[in-house]
């Protein structure tokens, strides 16, 4: 699916990805983790063609990213943030993104579930951020594309909302997709990931499956092993 | 773009139209005075305009780019947009007005459409570079302050340059030199060609009659107008240059 070789990116002297190989197969779950400033975002927005590496080679799909832009046809993503143009009504934004892509969505079903009908008149910088955030969600489930893309996907959202988005990603992982999560919430890594791709200071520092971080950090708990983690790093 | 401003920018150069006219109950007058407006004012116009409308749509910039569209068609398109829009309001604002008063019953026409044009160039002009100046910061209040220098250099500051040294270098023959140097700046070049359309450069004196002689021509108007184009084209092409290459 993404196949990501000697990755570097430099933001003037900060170097925030080192040397990083990574490669991630068809459909499942794969959580990426890490400290705060540990590159989490900015390998995703090279794999999205955001940001622009300082040198290494990405394929999605077989498809080198560079300088291609129909690749992204087949992603769906989530951004952190959900800032959108404040002047324009939520439907207007659904028709935007729709016209966009021309592809075939689903965006009625998902605005019934997180309960958004009564948004749809409202203009956008009305919203408060819980309801930003669903809106981000709807136009990122409302594709059906093979790779999706959830940068801090439960940001602001409430409990209900978090079951239903849960539901949602799992109903789309048994459909076949891979699905590339970053959180800070252990819990919801937990529950949902297949495989945790760990991140400290631009490069990969831990890669395999909930169990064998488990074991390898000699921890009964989640939460406590990736804390062992960044112990580990610091001591050696 | 749906922008309130856009609309205001409209009404406030259709009121301007009817007060001139009023005013000076001359066509050809009425477009003198329009123009020492617009040499100052479209620049200014457009590069806020242009600056704010790239900082308030970054978010919406950050959309488009996770979506399956080039990079070159999002900004151009935007760039577009508002430079379109800008210049719509020029004309339109301007030309209902003068074409109620009876524009095309008169000579003026020529020198009104003119006038047009150079407005139309110096607002494809600033917008682009006021594009080029918030691609390179981030930081809102100093791109703004840029582009604020940007255009008090090339409205007031230049001019001020080009008489120092005109006064200085007085012994020297400066023909070339001044043709140049009007020809670096789009709103000396274009204030130059709308003076010299108008036939009043004996205002300007001895450089006028230089002037007069290079711009009076249709190889002067057609070097003028081509660089005018340029101006116009580089900063367009810079902009997408740099937008291939930034990170978001």
């Amino acid at each position: 699916m993404i196949q990501i070789e000697n990755l570097h990116k430099k933001f003037g002297r900060n170097q925030v990805l080192f040397n990083l190989d990574l490669d991630i197969h068809s459909g499942g779950i794969f959580a990426v983790l890490g400290p705060n400033g540990s590159g989490k975002t900015t390998l995703i927005k090279c794999i999205l063609g955001m940001v622009i590496p300082s040198s290494g080679e990405i394929e999605v799909q077989d498809n080198t990213i560079k300088k291609n832009w129909k690749y992204r046809q087949d992603i769906n993503y989530l951004p952190q943030i959900a800032n959108f143009p404040g002047n324009l009504k939520v439907k207007e934004l659904i028709r935007m993104i729709k016209d966009l892509r021309q592809k075939e969505s689903k965006e009625e079903v998902l605005v019934k579930l997180f309960g958004l009908e009564p948004f749809l008149d409202k203009k956008l910088g009305t919203l408060s951020g819980g309801t930003k955030q669903k809106v981000n969600i709807v136009l990122t489930f409302m594709f059906d594309s093979s790779l999706i893309i959830l940068d801090e996907p439960t940001t602001g959202l409430d409990p209900a909302s978090l079951i239903k988005l849960k539901e949602l990603i799992l109903q789309e992982k048994n459909k076949g997709k891979t699905i590339l999560i970053t959180t800070h919430i252990m819990q919801f890594v937990e529950e949902m990931a297949d495989e945790i791709v760990y991140l400290l200071e631009g490069n990969i520092f831990f890669k395999g499956s909930v169990e064998q971080l488990m074991t390898r950090t000699k921890q009964t708990d989640f939460e406590h092993a990736i804390a062992a983690i960044t112990i580990q790093t610091a001591d050696a | 773009m749906r922008s309130r401003w856009s609309y205001v920018y409209f009404l406030f150069y259709l009121a301007l139209g009817f007060v001139l006219l009023f005013l000076n109950n001359d066509l050809s007058k009425a477009v003198i005075t329009l123009m020492n407006v617009i040499i100052v004012l479209v620049p200014l116009i457009s590069t806020i305009f242009g600056v704010m409308y790239f900082y308030n749509s970054k978010e919406f910039t950050e959309l488009l780019l996770a979506q399956p569209l080039k990079r070159n068609s999002i900004f151009l398109g935007q760039y577009l947009g508002v430079a379109g829009s800008l210049t719509m309001s020029l004309v339109l604002g301007l030309g209902i007005p003068f074409i109620l008063y009876g524009l095309f019953r008169s000579d003026a026409i020529w020198d009104f459409s003119l006038l047009l044009i150079t407005g139309g160039f110096l607002t494809l002009i600033f917008t682009a570079l006021a594009f080029n100046i918030s691609l390179s910061n981030e930081n809102k209040i100093k791109g703004f302050g840029y582009a604020v220098l940007l255009w008090l250099f090339l409205a007031v500051i230049y001019d001020g340059l080009f008489l120092m040294s005109l006064i200085l270098f007085e012994e020297y023959p400066l023909d070339s030199f001044s043709l140049a140097a009007t020809m670096f700046n789009p709103i000396d070049l274009s204030r130059t060609l709308i003076l010299l359309k108008l036939d009043i450069s004996a205002l300007l004196g001895y450089t006028g009659a230089v002037f007069k002689q290079f711009f009076g021509t249709d190889k002067g108007l057609i070097v003028s107008i081509l660089t005018l184009i340029l101006w116009t084209v580089l900063p367009i092409w810079l902009l997408s240059y740099k937008a291939k290459r930034k990170d978001f």
